[in-house]
């Protein structure tokens, strides 16, 4: 059990890695894409964007809060 | 033009990890002797190579579209990770990862753990080398794969990341050190970069999409994706400097 439980940590860790935004975000686009893209949208720009954004808010949650003193 | 960010991307990619392979197999070599990590790195490329062995034909008969853009997708994540820890990295909010102290850090483990008898096989040494030879390897065995299947040039793909890990065990054997000099940080940006942009090109094929330009957007891609994360740098970097107290690592 405890092997088991290593082993899903550590696939786990290596495709969802240190912020799991990232993979959910990536996740999403895809879909989205797939999605437009069967409805006849070729929407070309929106995975580069999602893209940017998901790195964006996954870096935005590890910056430091701003402190006021 | 493709195939030769393939084949920078694979060289760059195979290089980083090749460097902290090395780093833990030389630190096992100096303390424990060198056989127990020479086998442990036969081993672990044994292993390495049934799996891209496995794995590069069982992907050749997998449809192109679902195959890009699974691979796509994977490489997407891979290469954000990679992104974000090098911007967290080079902003100053994550240690550099430094050759040097893992090497000592390896070195301190490897002469806690005790000495081998004369006959006995020296396990410890065995295991560590593998291991740092196997999982430092699989990552780089996924892109190998990956990037060979999804282009038709597996050939390719193996020959950038044999010729990465023989520059570095000749720059290893060289200098008989860890290789600290490497900008690691660097490369590593280089290479989410061109994940990054392989990934969203390969995605956006395998979902239907048309990309202006063809094969160029994937140079297009490149170049957004690092303005975007020099930006992104350049923004922690000032929140750094606007905030008190910050420091520590990130996950």
């Amino acid at each position: 059990m405890r092997r088991l439980r290593a082993f899903a940590f550590f696939w786990y860790d290596f495709l969802v890695g240190d912020d799991w935004l990232l993979a959910a975000g990536v996740v999403a686009g895809i879909l989205a894409v797939d999605l437009l893209q069967r409805a006849g949208h070729d929407w070309w720009w929106l995975l580069p964007i999602v893209v940017v954004a998901t790195l964006g808010v996954s870096l935005g949650r590890a910056r430091p809060s701003v402190r006021k003193r | 033009m493709r195939d030769v960010l393939l084949f920078v991307g694979v060289f760059l990619a195979c290089l980083v990890e090749a460097v902290e392979a090395l780093t833990i197999v030389l630190a096992v070599g100096h303390t424990r002797g060198w056989r127990p990590a020479w086998e442990g790195v036969a081993a672990g490329v044994a292993v390495l190579a049934v799996v891209v062995g496995a794995l590069g034909p069982a992907l050749t008969v997998i449809p192109i579209s679902a195959l890009r853009l699974v691979v796509g997708g994977l490489l997407l994540i891979f290469g954000l990770q990679w992104l974000r820890k090098g911007i967290l990295r080079a902003a100053g909010l994550k240690a550099l990862h430094d050759e040097e102290a893992a090497f000592a850090r390896e070195t301190v483990a490897a002469l806690a753990a005790g000495e081998a008898t004369a006959t006995a096989r020296d396990w410890y040494g065995f295991t560590v080398a593998f291991k740092g030879v196997l999982l430092e390897g699989l990552e780089v065995a996924f892109i190998v794969v990956t990037f060979g299947a999804s282009q038709g040039s597996l050939g390719l793909a193996v020959g950038a990341s044999v010729l990465a890990v023989v520059v570095v065990v000749c720059l290893g054997f060289a200098v008989r050190r860890p290789l600290a000099r490497v900008p690691e940080n660097t490369l590593k940006l280089a290479v989410g970069l061109l994940l990054t942009s392989f990934g969203t090109f390969w995605a956006g094929e395998g979902a239907g999409l048309s990309w202006p330009g063809g094969d160029a957007a994937i140079v297009v891609l490149v170049a957004v994706y690092a303005s975007v994360v020099l930006a992104l740098t350049a923004w922690l970097r000032g929140g750094l400097t606007v905030s008190s107290g910050t420091g520590g690592s990130v996950a």
